[in-house]
């Protein structure tokens, strides 16, 4: 309580300052956006940041998703991570990392007096461990749950379940204390980049261990975590967990020593405000220092009450899918053409998604190695696709129009709204639209990725890593029933894209393919959306990151 | 033995008691009620609010559903424009003109809360009256089924329901909102015909050899009439204001084309009451107004059917 | 009283019963189903296959029920796929929240509207009268959150008050018993009861609203037909003072029908809460089930259903209990 006290006194001599601050940023908020990223000088104290959801457990390989990503991010590392607001791939726990030509071997120079927060050595031998222990994993409930794992590296050392991959992953050598070399059965285009997911965050071996880690249960119709995940993860990050208060919704990370970098706050508390409307006022009123994916709505106004809102760069793009198996008329590639002719991109980006959001030109990102500014355009022109329809014989065409409720995603703030105004465009060149909405996880995904019942449909991706082939490749790499369309020349060109040698020669493959995916329009890419994340006036050293991999260790308050 | 359920059934009992009347009852109550205040308030809200449902589409200046503004909403730096000359109360946030969407919503709301009470009325019915009239084991079997809805707090019954659907839309709503009012009306139907089993006319009528179902279509049902509009007047304004809490929960319809007050205050409450609160208050006086109108209308004609007031 | 309790629960039974097998079959028909809300965006269909078989979704429904039956009776509701905790720990986490809520909300309904009803009964057709009609009206008609949201956009600031939560964040609060205000108290960390209780303020003021208005009204109907009966005739022309009469005769015969109406207004403040809490962020009850509305959280959505009803007949038995404690006529009966 005494601490506290002080605290609070010291605080309330802030406030004086911190109005004198608010009003200085409120009047050059916009032009000076940038200089959040230089952070300031002053050190400790704590920051509170408001988050749209409740994490699920904090073992980053069981996980998936943000809300989590987030909180894993302060207090693990991975080999490799990105660069600060962008999507380059740079050193983390390893200096330097150096592919086979193969592309098989990757042998990783690691940073040396590293510890992690349980006091125990960070070396080679951890990375095998923890390589290893993904590998080795048991039970097919845990593997069911190893979401990347079983993307990027496809199958077990003994697959359970009915999972049948054969895996890419073949070992882990400590050749000495501070060089591993990672052995895989194939190369895949997805590496380096995906040795910065977080789910491949570096563990500390003994608290795997003594926590059990690796036990995943099941209750009921959901699965409960260990310990390890629950109470004490453990990694080599700036900050370390301090508590998870399930019942006030908070989690707190305190600043941690011997770790890669070195927090400037004493400690970072993740409170959880599903509300949109309570966490701007929480922000208001100081109950927090920050929050993660304001309204758009909000922006101008958070930004005269001093705050500073961040624009994360795009790594997301939303497209309406055109199922050419459902409606023969969709396979003539002018009425494709006509679509995205008809569909009045500029004005729906403008007046429905935020500021920083952008037409979408192609299906991968600015951001992304392999993106092409050469493709063919599609401006808005309603008259030219009336035309194209004519020509094709399809004046009359119907679509059945797919789109999910209950659902918000980076890519699609509000499903609903998107649906309305792509829609109505339709009608303007004369399609008929017959709407069929689904929810989300109650039919949506179904019915349009397995059962392929629509015509089109509006669905999108937010990239995990910069490679090219996370976007086009999921979605173009192979015949889909979400896409209805066998095309080979396409997927051999994805193909040999994705096996080309890191670096240039990657990239030119990309670039090709991404033009030549536009002459083909299987799909209309539709927007680049953007997100945000909004701080204080008082805050300095977020950097906002395309792939939401903001860390806080830079972060200073007051 | 339930002192809560037997609070909840207290008014409807009451109520069904004056099953039976007859028309001079009716008419007795009528005159009553014309020399209320209150009564009459609630009539003329109730009525105008009929004739503006009904005559929307014609009232309305613009047509509601066209984007006329679309380039002139903003999201992205907040901006919604507000009142202007042709848009009155300015659009909403698709750029479709504010006023016509309100006009058009009181049709839409009119519709969700008709039919739901509809709805209420026509299963309580079936179960009131099967109870109410066979008795026995039926009655016993049917009331312990009603008993059990009644006792779940409303909006909790109704939020739940909702949940269960996979695809809310227009009528998930509906049904969820109205299956809290299946008990009520249930209760009252069965109580009303009670109530007159023993009255003269169904005495007289069962005497004379009519048949039995015939006596209940005949003589009984149309004898209720007057508490059934009672309830489903109170019932309307609650349904009104519990079909919105669902938009709110995001439990309503999810197709933003439909201009309905409750979906139009749960989206503008949560998302634009700091940029254009106008965009949530307008549908939720509207609401409030309504819902009062209902409410004394109903409350008023309660009154002037309680044996108890007349002198 | 015991065999009462007894048989009530026993009664209870079928109730639930069936209740959980009509839960569980609904859920289980509804397409979606937990596999894919765990694996979210990037699921497959095959992966989501794969995760249902692995937890026994692709059994016979008759089996599976079995098995959730087996489980919920050992205490076992599952876990949540939101937060991966047990759901019954998520209750007894949250459910402080509520109580704690609920009471404030129930402390103003009933603080002010037997006074309010009291008054308006006492000058009946007066200014007060008919200022009391006129709100309990409106207040009945007003949408819980719409009137959560003008509170904490437009209230909060001015007065200083927080607009979500229960504590400030990083208040060093000891926590004993979940109840932030008794916790305070025990362990006399006065500056943390008066956080909570600011935090509870704009809250219960939205929650109290519609029981406010109903109490009021009852109130006043109360008092009135007691006013009206003949013992209270009998005493007025006895002669007693006033005073008396009103304190000892009206007030307390006025206030029993009040009483019930109080026990039936606890439960309906529950559905009102759901909307509150998630307003307000105020984590307790109904904040855990609309975030398992939004989140599509049907293991959570399940054991909240059952729970409720388990609870709802403990509570009714509760208030029948208690009131055979104030009326000895009921216990007779």
């Amino acid at each position: 309580m005494l601490q506290l006290r002080v605290a609070r006194t010291r605080r309330i001599a802030l406030i004086g300052l911190a109005g004198a601050l608010a009003v200085s940023m409120s009047a050059c908020a916009e032009s000076k956006r940038d200089d959040n990223a230089a952070g300031g000088d002053k050190t400790g104290g704590t920051m509170v940041f408001g988050a749209t959801g409740n994490p699920k457990m904090f073992d980053p390989i069981f996980n998936d998703e943000g809300e989590t990503f987030r909180i894993t991010r302060q207090i693990y590392d991975t080999l490799l991570q990105n660069k600060p607001g962008t999507a380059d791939v740079v050193g983390s726990l390893a200096e330097k990392w150096e592919p086979s030509n193969d592309g098989k071997t990757w042998t990783f120079s690691l940073k040396k007096g590293v510890k992690f927060s349980d006091d125990t050595a960070f070396d080679a031998k951890a990375v095998c461990f923890n390589f290893d222990r993904w590998f080795n994993m048991k039970g097919a409930a845990a593997q069911s749950q190893m979401i990347y794992y079983g993307d990027v590296f496809e199958g077990f050392a003994k697959n359970e379940g009915d999972a049948t991959g054969a895996p890419v992953y073949k070992s882990c050598e400590a050749k000495d204390d501070s060089t591993a070399v990672i052995n895989l059965n194939k190369a895949k285009g997805a590496f380096p980049a995906a040795f910065t997911l977080p789910s491949f965050s570096i563990s500390s071996p003994t608290a795997l261990q003594k926590y059990n880690a690796d036990t995943v249960t099941q209750s009921g119709d959901s699965f409960s975590y260990s310990d390890y995940a629950n109470k004490f993860p453990t990694g080599t990050g700036p900050f370390k967990f301090e508590a998870w208060d399930q019942a006030k919704g908070e989690v707190s990370i305190v600043k941690s020593t011997g770790g890669t970098d070195t927090a400037k706050l004493d400690k970072l508390i993740f409170k959880v405000i599903p509300d949109e409307n309570a966490r701007k006022q929480a922000l208001k009123s100081g109950d927090i220092d920050g929050y993660d994916y304001p309204s758009p709505a909000d922006y101008a106004l958070l930004r005269n009450d001093g705050a500073q809102v961040l624009i994360r760069p795009s790594f997301n793009i939303l497209y309406l899918g055109i199922n050419q198996a459902n409606n023969p008329a969709l396979k003539d590639v002018r009425v494709r053409q006509a679509l995205a002719y008809g569909i009045n991109r500029e004005q729906f980006v403008k007046s429905k998604l935020a500021e920083g959001s952008e037409v979408a030109t192609e299906f991968v990102p600015k951001a992304i190695a392999g993106y092409n500014d050469q493709v063919p355009q599609f401006p808005y022109d309603p008259e030219k696709a009336k035309q194209l329809l004519a020509a094709a014989g399809a004046s009359n065409l119907t679509l059945n129009f797919y789109y999910p409720t209950e659902v918000t995603r980076p890519y699609m703030p509000n499903p609903a709204d998107t649906f309305t105004a792509i829609s109505e465009d339709l009608k303007k060149i004369g399609i008929k639209v017959e709407a069929i909405a689904k929810p989300w996880n109650g039919g949506y995904k179904d019915d349009v990725q397995k059962a392929g019942k629509q015509d089109v449909h509006l669905l999108g991706w937010t990239g995990d890593y910069n490679d090219a082939g996370n976007f086009v490749g999921t979605f173009f790499g192979r015949s889909k029933a979400e896409f209805g369309f066998d095309n080979p020349a396409l997927f051999s060109a994805i193909a040999a894209a994705d096996a080309a040698a890191v670096g240039d020669a990657h990239t030119k493959a990309y670039e090709e393919v991404n033009k030549q995916i536009m002459d083909y329009m299987p799909a209309v890419p539709i927007a680049y959306p953007t997100p945000a994340l909004v701080v204080g006036a008082k805050i300095k050293g977020v950097v906002a990151s395309p792939l939401t991999d903001e860390r806080f260790n830079t972060v200073t308050k007051g | 033995m339930n002192t809560l359920l037997n609070k909840k059934k207290e008014p409807i009992d009451k109520l069904a008691a004056t099953a039976g009347g007859g028309r001079s009852l009716a008419a007795e109550a009528i005159r009553r009620m014309a020399r209320s205040p209150v009564a009459i308030i609630g009539a003329v809200i109730t009525a105008l609010f009929v004739l503006l449902a009904i005559f929307a589409p014609l009232l309305a200046p613009k047509d509601p559903f066209d984007r006329a503004l679309q380039d002139q909403v903003q999201l992205g730096r907040g901006i919604i424009p507000g009142s202007m000359p042709g848009y009155p109360l300015g659009v909403d946030d698709f750029g479709r003109d504010f006023l016509s969407r309100l006009l058009v919503g009181a049709q839409q709301t009119l519709l969700v809360g008709v039919v739901a009470t509809l709805i209420g009325v026509s299963v309580g019915m079936i179960i009131g009256v099967l109870a109410g009239a066979f008795g026995g084991w039926v009655d016993t079997v049917l009331m312990r089924f009603v008993d059990v809805l009644l006792s779940v707090p409303s909006l909790l019954l109704a939020i739940s329901v909702a949940a269960l659907f996979a695809k809310p839309n227009q009528w998930t709503v509906i049904i969820a909102v109205s299956i809290v009012s299946v008990p009520i009306f249930a209760r009252l139907l069965r109580g009303a015909m009670l109530a007159q089993r023993d009255a003269d006319h169904v005495l007289a009528a069962t005497s004379l050899g009519v048949k039995r179902h015939t006596v209940v279509l005949r003589h009984m049902l149309p004898n209720s009439l007057g508490p059934v509009i009672v309830q489903a007047t109170l019932t309307l304004a609650t349904s009104i204001i519990e079909a919105a809490a669902l938009s709110f929960l995001g439990l309503g319809d999810p197709d933003p084309s439909r201009a309905e007050w409750g979906l139009m205050l749960g989206k503008a409450a949560r998302q634009f009451l700091d940029i254009r609160p106008e965009l949530a208050y307008y549908p939720a006086i509207a609401i409030i107004i309504v819902a009062l109108g209902f409410t004394l209308l109903g409350e008023s004609m309660r009154e002037a059917l309680d044996p108890k007031n007349r002198r | 009283m015991l065999r009462f309790i007894v048989r009530r629960l026993l009664q209870a039974i079928p109730t639930l019963l069936i209740l959980s097998i009509l839960v569980f079959a609904w859920l289980r028909a509804l397409p979606g189903g937990p596999a894919g809300a765990m694996l979210g965006d990037k699921a497959t269909p095959e992966k989501i296959a794969n995760l249902n078989h692995i937890l026994g979704l692709d059994q016979p429904i008759y089996l599976q029920y079995i098995k959730f039956l087996g489980r919920v009776l050992t205490g076992d509701f599952g876990n949540s796929l939101i937060s991966t905790q047990p759901v019954v720990q998520e209750v007894l986490d949250f459910l402080p929240a509520t109580i704690e809520l609920s009471f404030a909300a129930l402390f103003i309904a009933v603080g002010l509207g037997i006074p309010l009803g009291y008054l308006a009964a006492r000058f009946r057709g007066g200014i007060i009268d008919n200022l009391t009609i006129v709100v309990t009206l409106v207040g009945v008609a007003v949408p819980v959150f719409f009137l959560g949201y003008l509170l904490q956009n437009n209230l909060a600031e001015p007065l200083g008050l927080p607009s979500q939560g229960r504590l400030t964040t990083g208040l060093d609060a000891t926590d004993i018993t979940g109840f932030a205000i008794l916790d305070g108290i025990l362990t006399q960390e006065w500056d943390a009861v008066w956080d909570a209780i600011r935090h509870l303020i704009l809250p219960a003021i939205t929650l109290a609203t519609i029981p406010l208005a109903v109490i009021t009204r009852i109130t006043r109907a109360s008092v009135l037909d007691v006013m009206n009966e003949d013992f209270i005739r009998t005493a007025q022309s006895k002669g007693l003072a006033e005073q008396t009469i009103r304190g000892r005769h009206v007030l307390r015969n006025a206030l029993l029908p009040v009483a019930t109406t109080i026990g039936l207004q606890t439960g309906l403040l529950l559905g009102g809460a759901v909307l509150t809490e998630r307003v307000f962020t105020f984590r307790g009850l109904g904040f855990l089930l609309a975030e398992g509305i939004e989140r599509k959280d049907y293991p959570r959505l399940q054991a909240l259903i059952l729970l409720g009803a388990l609870v709802y007949v403990l509570v009714n038995m509760l208030v029948d209990v208690s009131y055979g404690l104030i009326d000895p006529r009921v216990r007779v009966r």
